[in-house]
């Protein structure tokens, strides 16, 4: 299942300004990788590009290579429809659809990818509930509306939509940001028994977030307004938050700027 | 000795202290109403002095009389800002007044002429055979003509419309979306005898046919085009791109998003913007009179012959000297105005019934 992700030389474009410079990571497959910095770093329009969703914004493009298990995701002939099934994608607020019910919800990728067998549904929406530890709260309303579930229920409806089309990758754009903290625990958790399957790359500006449930964190940067962010280092957690080899990093976890 | 030894315990004055929520007394619950009379009588005695009392000027007059007293009473009473909030409040329900009132004034006057002809009879027959100056006959051809025409109009405008909408909001992009939303909002300002005088030169003339239904709804149907494109596409810029994006996410092709995440979701305004542009259409009376030709005889084949429609109907009855045609105008009218009602109401039901719910 989970890939490994390599990004070599990625520049990433909003018309002709560069939002982020010159990134080369690998993301190891059955990890959580956090991505950590100021605001505006480009961290988010890094991890859109790892699926391809930065094309739906217009005027931003990608110079670079990003393979996934060696597969070159910006390639002639890829369709991003094919990535985005691959590389799956949980935003910042929760947005489940709002004219369907949870059940509905969590088929619907697979509904509208064309599986329609009932009983194939029904194993796929209890199992994607229950991974995304959702499943005993719903289990008995699953015909009701998504949009009547409480903020951090709906995130993880959206988890549990995300991971029904079983994607190798999952990349999660700071999921826990408009949460509480019991539902952030929650979510947390869920973080930890999904990576066993998958390869979860997250992004968090709670940095006790990315100390605890990541295994490797980077950090981006941005020189000043109107530059582009930065990869600065990338190394795994546990030394990132103690001995840091870059001073802007150490700075930034300790919370002298940023 | 006078003076005792002992502090006098005379209290200390407390230095003049201005409270931070100044009490205000407020104007009495019956001060309005007995200023409206005041207002009433005063322009009452004030047109009489002048010598041209009748009820509507009394009104008219009595407003501002009525705005000037309350203003001044709780200016005095609660204070300025109190004050201009009792006078905006009289000149925003007047304002609703005004704009109400020439509505209700034509719904009462069409149901007093009309009500008492629009009888199951006159719906259930037509005019043929009834001579200028008959009684009876009934409608029932308009009917027919109206729904198949205005059916049609929608045949054609509905789909194109959702399709403008859908390419202005998902796709359009740079010079052309400018154009299509600029022709867009030069159509919506068409007259609607330019409609009914471009399908008459460009297709009766043009292909040197004869009039027929089916014309009549091309007419309405270029009228109803803006109409239903605008709505719709307020609709759709409605539905958050969270939607969008999260569906994309599920490797969900962008076509199929569309159709499946973003109409749904905007469904209700979208059917009641295609109600709402029948009811636009469905009174229009110049695009037909070039288009339809008129009858008196039933056809439900918009694409054969002349066909009637209501509002040539009121057109034509309306305009004739007898008192039974007469009659005929205001039924036709009255019968009109409750197919609007009806669809509008239509529309509310199915907005409300498929708009996404919390719970």
């Amino acid at each position: 299942m989970a890939k490994r992700i390599d990004v070599s030389g990625l520049n990433v474009y909003y018309g002709s300004f560069r939002a982020v410079e010159d990134v080369n990571m690998t993301i190891e497959p059955r990890s959580v990788t956090a991505f950590i910095g100021p605001s505006g770093c480009g961290k988010s329009t890094f991890l859109r590009t790892l699926n391809r969703m930065h094309e739906v914004i217009p005027g931003a493009r990608v110079e670079g290579k990003v393979t996934i298990d060696g597969e070159d995701l910006y390639g002639q002939n890829v369709d991003p429809v094919a990535v985005r099934r691959t590389v799956g994608m949980v935003f910042q607020r929760p947005n489940p659809f709002p004219t369907m019910s949870i059940y509905d919800n969590v088929a619907a990728g697979l509904r509208l990818n064309g599986v329609k067998k009932k009983s194939q549904l029904d194993g796929i929406v209890e199992t994607s509930l229950k991974g995304a530890n959702l499943w005993n709260e719903v289990k008995d309303r699953l015909d009701r509306p998504g949009a009547g579930l409480s903020g951090g229920q709906q995130q993880r409806l959206c988890i549990a939509r995300a991971i029904a089309v079983e994607p190798e990758v999952l990349l999660m754009d700071e999921p826990c940001s408009a949460l509480d903290p019991i539902s952030t625990l929650a979510i947390e958790d869920q973080i930890a028994a999904l990576k066993e399957q998958y390869t979860i790359v997250i992004v968090t500006h709670n940095m006790q977030q990315a100390a605890r449930v990541s295994d490797t964190t980077a950090f981006f940067n941005i020189a000043g307004s109107g530059k582009p962010g930065k990869l600065i280092e990338m190394a795994p957690t546990p030394k990132m938050f103690s001995t840091p080899s870059e001073k802007a990093t150490e700075d930034y976890i300790s919370g002298r700027f940023g | 000795m006078s003076t005792t030894l002992l502090p006098t315990n005379e209290p200390t004055r407390e230095p003049e202290s201005r409270s931070l929520l100044p009490e205000t007394r407020p104007l009495p619950g019956w001060m309005p109403w007995a200023l409206a009379v005041a207002a009433v009588g005063l322009s009452v005695l004030l047109l009489l002095a002048l010598g041209s009392l009748n009820l509507p000027l009394a009104v008219v007059v009595s407003v501002p009389i009525f705005a000037a007293l309350v203003g001044l009473a709780s200016a005095r009473l609660e204070g300025t800002r109190r004050a201009k909030d009792r006078i905006v409040t009289v000149v925003v329900y007047t304002c609703f007044a005004l704009a109400i009132l020439p509505l209700l004034s034509v719904l009462i006057t069409t149901i007093q002429r009309g009500a008492s002809h629009l009888t199951p009879y006159f719906l259930t027959h037509s005019q043929r055979g009834i001579g200028p100056r008959d009684e009876g006959g009934g409608i029932y051809h308009g009917i027919i003509g109206t729904f198949e025409q205005v059916g049609i109009a929608a045949l054609i405008a509905v789909p194109i419309g959702l399709l403008v909408a859908v390419y202005l909001v998902e796709y359009g992009r740079g010079a052309l979306a400018r154009a299509v939303t600029f022709f867009v909002d030069v159509m919506t300002g068409v007259p609607s005898i330019v409609a009914g005088l471009f399908v008459y030169t460009a297709i009766l003339l043009g292909f040197g046919t004869t009039p027929k239904g089916v014309w009549g709804g091309l007419a309405l149907s270029i009228l109803m085009l803006p109409v239903v494109v605008r709505s719709t596409e307020e609709m759709l810029k409605l539905v958050p791109n969270d939607l969008r994006e999260a569906s994309l996410a599920l490797g969900v092709p962008k076509w199929k998003t569309i159709v499946s995440i973003v109409m749904p979701t905007a469904i209700g305004g979208i059917v009641t913007g295609v109600m709402l542009s029948v009811a636009r259409v469905i009174g229009e009376t110049a695009p037909l009179v070039l288009t339809v030709g008129a009858t008196d005889s039933i056809n439900f084949n918009a694409f054969d012959g002349p066909q009637a429609s209501l509002p040539l109907i009121i057109y034509d009855q309306a305009f004739r000297s007898s008192p039974y045609a007469q009659d005929r105008a205001w039924a036709t009218a009255l019968t009109l105005i409750l197919l609007v009602l009806i669809l509008n109401l239509v529309a509310r039901g199915i907005a409300r019934w498929k708009a996404p719910k919390a719970r």
